[in-house]
């Protein structure tokens, strides 16, 4: 292989990994942005997005893979996430809202426990599919069949069609996201609740919706993420969440808690940062890297790439 | 719509925070179509009352009634939607939005895209500094445009009554001329005003009653005129 070949490998892997952990990043910067508050079972979030994908899959789509099959699971799964965000936010966060900090994020670490080891139990129901999963990996069902090739080639480097399709996807749901944010009524009302929830109050703005369709919004973007990985990396397993999900917390730090093109930014370059450095130098550092990454940020720009110097209000 | 004729009535309205109580049993009244200001030194509780009444805090106990509906209970949106409009202490303009932005939202419970055009042009033509800084970041202005801002925005709702919490404070002579003459025409078109002012002076030339709030109750009340008339008030509000 070239050394051209090379970089570009590594850089089509590193987008790929990368938009991942945008996705990922955008539902714990957004949250950042509304509540303040660090939600630490996002990444589990995105786990069970993948087990859902994985149910819907097997139970529903019985069919052959196709692009309708492909859609009717990630979609389905983001619905589901939204959900389980929606019920996280309502029955866990908005009880202890007025709360110290403190108080929230632990709270956060007892959801995110309660999801990684919940779906760890052993099963209960058993045909046609095993819910909760327990402790062993799944094998995620392919959505796509791609007919021959599996890969395509640019400039020597291999890219499977799976993670084109996937990277593709991630991108449109970025697209689609900025545009809610910066040019939809709701994603106005959610800049102002994350300005100053009481005076977005004052503007007639609901801030409690406004705050559950933020959660919504994040979860069905980390289930899509999760959709996205396991359709090119299958094993899943109930603790996968946990490592992406730090490292995906890592890129939101990275581009500056609470700015949406800044989650996308940290995402891409932690993506695109762990699989340069570890394609080059050893493949063990790499999840080093991610918190090498954190430890640099919050000594050299504790803002972020994005994030403004909070002012604070008097 | 009231039989009684009036907007607003608190009674009895007592806030904590935490251990601290900083009203003790608050109660005034705004009649529809008045200008009632509510004067008293710093930390009396006036920021506090308006808060209290726009719920961006809870009080303890307490009733408010807005256009005779028991409102007590009800959240800042529900509010806004029924007419109440508050520009807060601080101003409480979204730096990270533009001008324009935060004008928009002003009307957030409005439909009619058509009419908050036309309102967000009626409010450059009252404030046209701010026509010139309508696609800027609001972060970007001045204190004194800020506070048109707050204005502006507050009226953006087409409310029946607003909230104002010294809409003066640190503005250069002309700027507070300028909100003053636009408070004025408001209140000329028939919305109600309950104005917290630190330059007691003016508010209580343009209020019709007044109240004078000291350590979380209210002491004294009257006319506009018996107030600036009164020795007391003379003596503590307007430096005399
Ligand atoms: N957020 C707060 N926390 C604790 N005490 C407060 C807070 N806001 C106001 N207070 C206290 O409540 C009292 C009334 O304050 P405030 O309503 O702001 O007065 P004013 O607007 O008349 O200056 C003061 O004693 C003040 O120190
Ligand atoms: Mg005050």
């Amino acid at each position: 292989m070239s050394r051209v070949t090379e970089f570009l490998q590594h850089f089509v892997n590193g987008l790929s990994v990368g938009t991942i952990y945008a996705l990922i990043a955008l539902g714990y910067t957004m949250v950042y942005g509304v509540l303040k508050l660090i939600n630490f079972a996002h990444g589990d979030v995105y786990m069970v997005g993948a087990f859902s994908g994985y149910y819907l899959g097997i139970v529903g789509g019985g069919g052959e893979p196709s692009f309708f099959r492909a859609a009717y699971v990630t979609l389905g799964a983001m619905i589901a996430c939204a959900l389980l965000g929606f019920v996280i936010e309502r029955f866990a966060y908005r009880p202890l809202r007025h709360r110290a900090r403190l108080t929230a994020l632990i709270t956060a670490i007892g959801v995110s426990f309660l999801l990684e080891y919940g779906f760890q139990l052993s099963p209960w129901i058993r045909t046609p599919v095993q819910f909760p999963p327990g402790p062993s990996p799944r094998f995620f069902p392919p959505l796509i069949d791609f007919g021959g090739e599996r890969s395509i080639e640019i400039l020597g480097a291999t890219m499977p069609k799976i993670d084109l399709l996937g990277l593709g996807v991630a991108l449109g749901l970025m697209l689609v996201l900025q545009f809610i944010v910066y040019r939809t009524r709701f994603g106005t009302a959610m800049r102002a609740v994350s300005f100053d929830p009481q005076v977005a109050g004052l503007m007639g703005i609901p801030v409690n919706r406004i705050i559950s369709w933020t959660f919504m919004l994040g979860s069905a973007l980390a289930a899509a993420a999760g959709i996205i990985n396991a359709s090119s990396r299958p094993k899943i397993e109930p603790l996968f969440g946990l490592i992406s999900g730090l490292k995906a917390f890592v890129a939101a730090v990275l581009g500056g808690i609470g700015s949406v093109p800044g989650a996308m930014a940290g995402g891409l370059l932690l993506g695109l940062t762990e699989e340069y450095v570890a394609g080059y130098t050893d493949s063990s550092y790499r999840d080093a890297i991610a918190f090498t990454v954190l430890i640099l940020v919050l000594l050299v720009r504790p803002a972020g790439l994005f994030g403004r110097v909070t002012v604070e209000k008097v | 719509m009231t039989g009684n004729g009036l907007i607003l009535q608190v009674r009895d309205l007592r806030v904590h925070y935490g251990a601290i109580e900083a009203l003790r049993g608050v109660s005034l009244e705004v009649s529809q179509g008045q200008v009632v200001a509510l004067i008293g030194a710093n930390g009396a509780g006036k920021t506090t009352t308006l808060r209290a009444v726009s719920k961006m805090l809870k009080p303890s106990t307490g009733a408010i009634h807005f256009q005779g509906e028991d409102v007590t209970k009800l959240p800042s949106h529900a509010l806004v939607a029924r007419g109440m409009a508050h520009a807060p202490e601080g101003r409480g303009i979204f730096l990270n939005l533009t001008v324009r932005e935060n004008l928009d939202l002003g009307a957030y419970l409005r439909k009619d895209r058509a009419g908050i055009a036309e309102d967000a042009e009626k409010q450059f033509s009252l404030f046209p500094i701010l026509a010139e800084r309508r696609n800027q970041v609001a972060g970007t202005l001045s204190g004194g445009e800020q506070q048109m801002l707050a204005v502006a925005r507050a009226l953006m709702s087409r409310p029946k009554l607003m909230l104002l919490d010294e809409p003066s404070l640190g503005l250069a002579p002309q700027v507070v001329e300028r909100i003053f003459s636009v408070l004025r025409e408001v209140n000329a078109s028939g919305v109600s005003l309950l104005l917290v002012e630190q330059n007691a002076h003016k508010a209580l030339q343009l209020a019709h009653r007044a109240y004078v709030l000291e350590t979380g109750n209210v002491v004294m009340q009257g006319t506009g005129k018996e107030l600036l008339a009164s020795p007391e008030v003379r003596k503590a509000y307007l430096g005399e």
